[in-house]
């Protein structure tokens, strides 16, 4: 709907445009804030298309140092702030201390019996008890956390892909009590005093907005992999769910994969081949 | 009709100061959150509402309470309530004015508040009870604020307020029902997942506003020279009795599906809100203070001798309205978030500005209910009741 709404504004600009003969003045303007507008708006050839992307994750190839590369190039990359960065007194004065329990996280590692809580078992397998499960956004094809959003600021995209704009959410965090994996966090405070390096290449948030893994869209849009995997060493596969040969149902095909709380309908597109 | 609040003895403005300082202690409180995010408040990743969303499930339930006395004068022509009519819609009147409050304190971007509007989204409940709770406010200010000045000019109310009381008695059964639907339709909250919770909203809706409802009549009985009536306290005491029974019942019908089903994603939250959980209790006894509240007060209800007691009845019914604030505001929301969906415990506390804002939003709503309970008693007092 975000997306249709957005291309019938798209469309009546452009004629509005033609009509008045102000392209010229329009680009014009465009390219004194963040150079040509025309081309960022533009898709970029080598974009990754899918049907209906989706995450493979295959837990053994995971140990806790590559756990640890994953969550450090999301959160890196994506401006998540790191609450135990230590906070640059000059840039930030006064900057409060820190409840860690208001942490914000995408993508990080839970020990089975919490990544699974309904598959908990008395004699589970032993080594199910030391692997890290990587958790994320299940990208669900029925996502409760967009049928809560009063202002559609959390949407899914045509591609299966829940993004949120930072610029809509007005912090109800009605997303976060209707996720059902903890897959949501909220800015409980402006979180660019503890980014240590900012990534010019994606945007920070300020206070009061939800955020979550967006799937690295801003990265397959430029037809790259998202972080994620290339930090995995080879155990976290992203494609095309819908496509048969595809990577990821390939994979799906040869082995035995669980998802989260799949009893509750909401259809996760994440993976766990174990 | 409003310059009637303008007029008062010394009471009335130590009281209408004292509040106005509370606010004003609020608003610093606020602005302090404002500037640096709700970090200031004791919510965190796991227990993402807290004190503010509670306080708001409460009072919808309080504003939907003054429906009790409006059905049966409107409906059922039960002349006793032609007195505490009026009371009953305006402090519905200010419980929504502080829901209202509350909803826009705990946003993280207040600012952009009427994105609801410039994007309504008809999936998300929130967009429903946007709609009902102005509409049933926005009632009430136009229903209570015309009949009593049409009563102060000793004339019928205009015709047209008729439908407008007829359509506000859905409105306040929409008003909570649509609440409870912002929990129970969520999949992952096993504690919220239960038809039985907008019936549960609503009996203890319709115990805990006829009970401050009763309060309050003791109040003016006591300040002012308005009487609304013993008669028509006494029939209030009985929906409260009814109701919080009510409520109890629907509560232990939780309990009973709850352990006897025994399955862990429903269990693990009524576990640690009534015995604790993996050696997290914070609440147990709030849990538990607030039931025994609620039955002695039902136990003190139910018996006539004790229920007809002039000194008895407002005991019963503060002990009534706190056990369901209890209920409904600690528990109902801290329940639905611990454990986590990851069967992690983060326990919740407010912290103390959370408290003081919370205050704040308080006495806002004591500040309308003041001034017009202040118009109600004295138009009352100059037509002689």
């Amino acid at each position: 709907m975000m997306e249709k709404s957005r291309r019938c504004f798209l469309k009546v600009a452009g004629i509005a445009a033609i009509g008045l003969g102000a392209a010229p003045a329009m680009n014009f303007a465009a390219s004194d804030s963040h150079g040509s507008a025309a081309a960022e708006k533009a898709k970029s050839p080598d974009a990754l298309h899918a049907e209906r992307w989706g995450m493979a994750i295959i837990v053994k190839k995971l140990n806790d140092k590559i756990a640890k590369q994953i969550t450090h190039a999301c959160h890196t990359q994506h401006n998540v702030p790191d609450f135990t960065h230590e906070v640059d007194t000059q840039a930030f004065p006064n900057t409060r201390a820190v409840n860690h329990k208001q942490e914000i996280k995408w993508i990080w590692k839970e020990k089975f019996h919490y990544a699974f809580p309904d598959k908990e078992d008395e004699f589970l397998n032993e080594k199910f008890h030391h692997l890290p499960f990587m958790v994320t956004c299940n990208h669900c094809k029925n996502a409760p956390c967009v049928q809560a959003c009063p202002t559609q600021a959390t949407f899914k995209r045509e591609d299966g892909i829940v993004v949120m704009d930072y610029h809509r959410c007005i912090g109800c965090r009605f997303c976060m009590a209707a996720c059902p994996y903890g897959s949501r966090s909220f800015n409980f405070r402006d979180p660019r005093p503890f980014i240590a390096e900012t990534d010019p290449d994606f945007p920070t948030r300020s206070k009061g907005v939800v955020e979550k893994c967006n799937l690295c869209a801003e990265r397959l849009a430029k037809g790259e992999q998202p972080h994620c995997v290339e930090a995995s060493e080879g155990a976290i596969v992203v494609g095309d769910l819908e496509d048969p040969e595809s990577d990821v149902r390939k994979l799906l095909k040869e082995h035995y994969s669980i998802r989260r709380k799949q009893s509750l309908g909401t259809e996760p597109s994440v993976y766990y081949i174990v | 009709m409003l310059e009637i609040a303008v007029k008062g003895n010394r009471n009335y403005w130590m009281w209408i100061i004292f509040l106005l300082i509370v606010i004003g202690i609020g608003k610093i409180a606020y602005l302090d959150q404002f500037f640096n995010g709700l970090m200031i408040t004791g919510m965190s990743r796991d227990v993402s509402w807290g004190f503010y969303i509670a306080n708001f499930t409460f009072l919808v339930g309080v504003a939907a309470g003054g429906v009790m006395v409006v059905i049966p004068y409107y409906l059922h022509d039960y002349e006793k309530f032609h007195r505490i009519t009026i009371l009953g819609e305006f402090l519905a009147v200010a419980s929504l004015v502080m829901c209202l409050l509350f909803i826009i304190v705990d946003l993280g971007q207040p600012v952009r508040m009427l994105n609801v509007l410039l994007y309504p989204s008809p999936k998300s409940m929130l967009f429903y009870d946007m709609l009902v709770l102005n509409g049933y406010l926005f009632l009430n200010i136009v229903i209570g604020w015309k009949v009593l000045e049409a009563e102060r000019n000793q004339v019928k109310p205009p015709a047209w307020t008729k439908p407008l009381i007829y359509l506000s008695i859905p409105f306040a059964i929409g008003i909570h029902t649509v609440t409870a639907y912002l929990y129970c339709g969520l999949p992952g909250r096993g504690f919220w997942l239960t038809a039985i919770l907008a019936p549960r909203f609503l009996a203890s809706a319709f115990a805990a506003g006829p009970a401050f409802l009763i309060i309050l009549c003791y109040i003016i009985r006591k300040f002012t020279k308005f009487d609304p009536g013993w008669e028509a306290m006494q029939t209030l005491s009985k929906i409260v009795c009814y109701a919080v029974i009510a409520n109890l019942f629907f509560f232990l019908c939780e309990v009973f599906v709850v352990y006897y089903s025994g399955i862990p994603g429903h269990k693990t939250h009524l576990q640690y809100l009534l015995f604790g959980y993996h050696g997290y209790n914070a609440l147990v006894p709030w849990m538990w203070s607030g039931f025994i509240l609620m039955a002695v007060g039902a136990v003190f209800l139910v018996i006539p001798k004790l229920r007809t007691n002039y000194i008895l009845l407002p005991v019963a019914c503060a002990m009534v309205f706190i056990g369901a604030w209890i209920d409904k505001g600690l528990g109902m929301i801290s329940g639905g978030f611990v454990p986590s969906p990851l069967h992690h415990v983060t326990e919740y506390a407010p912290t103390g500005q959370e408290i003081v804002i919370t205050l704040g939003v308080y006495a806002t709503g004591f500040l309308v209910l003041t001034i017009l309970y202040k118009l109600a008693t004295q138009v009352k007092e100059e037509v002689g009741g």
